[in-house]
């Protein structure tokens, strides 16, 4: 665990980015960039946190940081880590680089799925950040494969006929344990010690590391920026997003709940579930929360928690 | 002086990258592009080279682990053809966009659908307008010197693009022809150690590939249009080293028997090969016809191209690649545009071949050479887009 005093006080991720008020995911990255040992690149694929921090002439990052597109972090990740290597090989670069891929949900869970298995099934030494705000908030809230069953968005609407999202969340920490790489992850801003702890773990592996956070979003799930933490708090607290690391395929919980607040108020605070409170879909409201539980028992479960 | 071997397009390519002392290789096998990267992996993985190969999951990943390797300082080679060049479509206009000097053998393959594997330059024309330089080469022993040059005129500072090096697929890619190679010492006189320009030297931190909004996005893009007529010098001079070097001339573009003819045929890559030798044919019998084939496509060459067409008074412009529903395809396009611009009244016709590897023969092109100095004499084109070799 990393002590607060401990934590540089130097900002690598500058105030002035054009992320809305209480955004989740600039907190990430905030936090991401206190965790730094050393030299390093960040690679960000295509999605809010670019858009909105890299607005040329500006910049709000003061490590080098590079964007190419929106589905292939992994992959440009690849190539840097690998020039890297040979490049020391050749005795024409003397440090050792951390390098940092970044991408929303969209860019991971989806069309940048293919990049990021490839990299990870090849072993490149970087480490992979999926910060999740459940849906594609760049282009304007539309779902993902990261967004959870009932919620509403603009492709996912909460319509007569259909309530909101039909489907349930990927497991992507599964998906990505299934390479056999050697850490993974999820985190949450509101535990702001675990999760930096954990990048600087991550980063600390030889080869890739992956780690999923959930990154609030007052525009997308409609709650009040003030309450982003708040939120962030409510989904670990309520067991919507267990915090567990996998090391070498061993789970771990790494923040317990033995006392969990009910779902509903994680759920009443956010904009994007209001229509599962309407009668018509009691339905959608049940599946969810059996799905939160079912999750629950399968983490804790994997743990070696009982539950 | 150098050393005559027996390669094939592929292995031409793939030997010459070797010998410019390549740091990272990202590439993706499609054929008839394979052997390329199979060779390559080969030299990697018996030592012969020291650099990182990353087998990467798709033609999209090879360019992109290809930029971020190119963005360190390396020195970068990938290869593809077909598909795989449509799936890199996207990231070809960032690789030249972030200025990443970047060599690309294309070993050029039709498009689906229909599946078809055989040669045809539908894929780069598909690509033409994505800032990348683009080399045609008429056989294995061009494609060989001209990624040597590529290299240097890639990384050149003036010029900071990519390259792409196309061979026609199998014609080129799979046939074995005396290539002529040079001392691995001579190359690295020639090539030395890449020197970039600026890196993500995470020590010197800086900001690539932000978001540009419209204050600032055609600068940037001017910068490009500004250094690609740039490298029309540095081509320039790396042509001229390269001669003194291995003792053969390139340029922007062939000429074959243009002095006093009257009907020339252009087109590009291995056609140009026999076409020259119907040429030779019908110069024999005392028919004034001539061959101009450009190697550079992109930048296209207009002066050149106006100095070789000379007093010629009629053209037929071969090409193997369709743009649907255009009045002419690509290179009949460019060239027609630039005879406009440059005031030169003749006349010129379009012939559409090869598609899917259809054989282009000596006949037709001695067919085609004949209504090109028929239209020549009369002055009058009776079709201006001719569909050679199909059934209809
Ligand atoms: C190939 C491609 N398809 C679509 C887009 C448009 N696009 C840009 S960002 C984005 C959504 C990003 O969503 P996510 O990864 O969840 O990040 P967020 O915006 O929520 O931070 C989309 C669809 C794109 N840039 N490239």
């Amino acid at each position: 665990m990393v002590r607060l005093q401990d934590l540089p006080v130097e900002e690598l991720f500058t105030s002035g980015h054009r992320l809305c008020a209480g955004c989740g995911a600039g907190t990430v990255m905030r936090m991401t960039m206190k965790a730094l040992r050393g030299p390093t690149v960040v690679v960000n694929a295509t999605g809010c946190v670019e858009v909105a921090s890299t607005i040329y002439p500006y910049t709000s990052w003061k490590v080098s940081w590079v964007h190419i597109a929106f589905e292939n972090a992994a992959a440009v990740a690849s190539g840097i880590e690998a020039a890297y290597k040979v490049l020391r090989r050749k005795g024409l670069w003397d440090k050792y680089v951390d390098v940092i891929a970044i991408a929303g949900d969209g860019g991971t869970f989806d069309i940048g799925i293919q990049a990021l298995s490839g990299a990870l099934e090849r072993g490149h030494d970087f480490l992979y950040i999926c910060y999740d705000n459940e849906a594609y908030m760049n282009t304007g809230i539309q779902r993902s494969g990261a967004t959870p069953h009932g919620a509403a968005t603009t492709t996912s609407p909460a319509g007569r006929k259909i309530p909101g999202k039909p489907e349930f969340k990927k497991d992507l920490i599964g998906i990505c344990v299934a390479h056999g790489i050697e850490y993974a992850a999820t985190a949450s801003p509101a535990y702001w010690n675990d999760y930096i702890t954990k990048v600087r773990k991550a980063l600390e592996v030889d080869g890739p590391a992956v780690i999923h956070v959930f990154a609030p979003c007052p525009t997308g799930m409609r709650f009040d920026p003030s309450k982003s933490i708040e939120v962030a708090r409510l989904a670990v607290q309520t067991r919507y997003w267990p915090v567990y690391e996998v090391e070498r395929g061993k789970y771990k919980l790494n923040i317990k709940v033995p006392q969990p607040k009910p779902l509903l108020e994680f759920l009443k605070m956010q904009g994007r579930f209001t229509h599962l409170f309407q009668p018509e879909a009691q339905r959608e409201l049940e599946a969810l929360q059996m799905w939160v539980e079912e999750n629950w028992k399968r983490i804790a479960t994997l743990c070696g928690e009982k539950t | 002086m150098g050393k005559v071997t027996g390669l094939t397009g592929n292995e031409a390519i793939a030997y010459a990258v070797k010998q410019c002392n390549v740091d990272v290789v990202a590439a993706y096998p499609i054929t008839p592009q394979t052997i390329m990267v199979e060779v390559i992996s080969e030299y990697v993985y018996n030592g012969e080279i020291d650099a990182e190969y990353v087998c990467v999951e798709s033609e999209h990943s090879a360019l992109s682990a290809c930029i971020g390797a190119s963005l360190t300082g390396a020195r970068v080679f990938t290869a593809t053809a077909s598909q795989g060049l449509a799936l890199m479509h996207e990231i070809l206009y960032v690789a030249s966009g972030l200025r990443c000097p970047i060599v690309m053998g294309v070993a050029n393959r039709a498009l689906s659908a229909p599946l078809n594997i055989h040669g045809d330059h539908s894929d780069m024309m598909g690509s033409r307008d994505c800032g990348w330089i683009q080399i045609y080469a008429e056989s294995p022993q061009e494609a060989y010197d001209w990624i040597i040059q590529a290299f240097k005129i890639a990384e050149d500072h003036r010029v900071l693009l990519p390259v792409s090096v196309n061979i026609d697929g199998f014609i080129l890619s799979h046939s074995m022809e005396r290539v002529e190679i040079l001392e691995d010492g001579d190359v690295s006189k020639f090539l030395p150690p890449r020197k970039p320009f600026i890196t993500i030297d995470p020590t010197k931190p800086i900001t690539v590939g932000a978001l540009c909004l419209p204050d600032y996005y055609f600068e940037v893009k001017f910068q490009q249009i500004q250094a690609l007529k740039e490298s029309f010098n540095v081509i320039r001079e790396v042509n001229a080293e390269y001669e003194t070097l291995a003792e053969r001339k390139y340029g922007f573009l062939e000429t074959y028997a243009m002095d006093d003819a009257e009907a020339a045929i252009i087109c590009l890559g291995s056609t140009a090969g026999t076409a020259k030798a119907v040429a030779m044919d019908l110069r024999s019998k005392g028919k004034k016809v001539g061959v101009i084939k450009p190697w550079v496509y992109r930048p296209f060459p207009e002066e050149e191209l106006i100095k070789a067409v000379g007093d010629v008074k009629a053209i037929a412009v071969l090409d193997r690649a369709c743009s649907f529903g255009a009045p002419f395809n690509a290179l009949c396009s460019d060239i027609i545009a630039t005879l406009y611009r440059h005031g030169k009244d003749l006349r010129v016709f379009n012939c559409l071949y090869g598609l899917g590897g259809r054989d282009i023969t000596p006949n037709d092109l001695k067919i085609i050479f004949e209504e090109a100095l028929e239209v020549a004499k009369t002055g009058k084109v009776k079709e201006y887009v001719k569909y050679v070799g199909v059934r209809e």
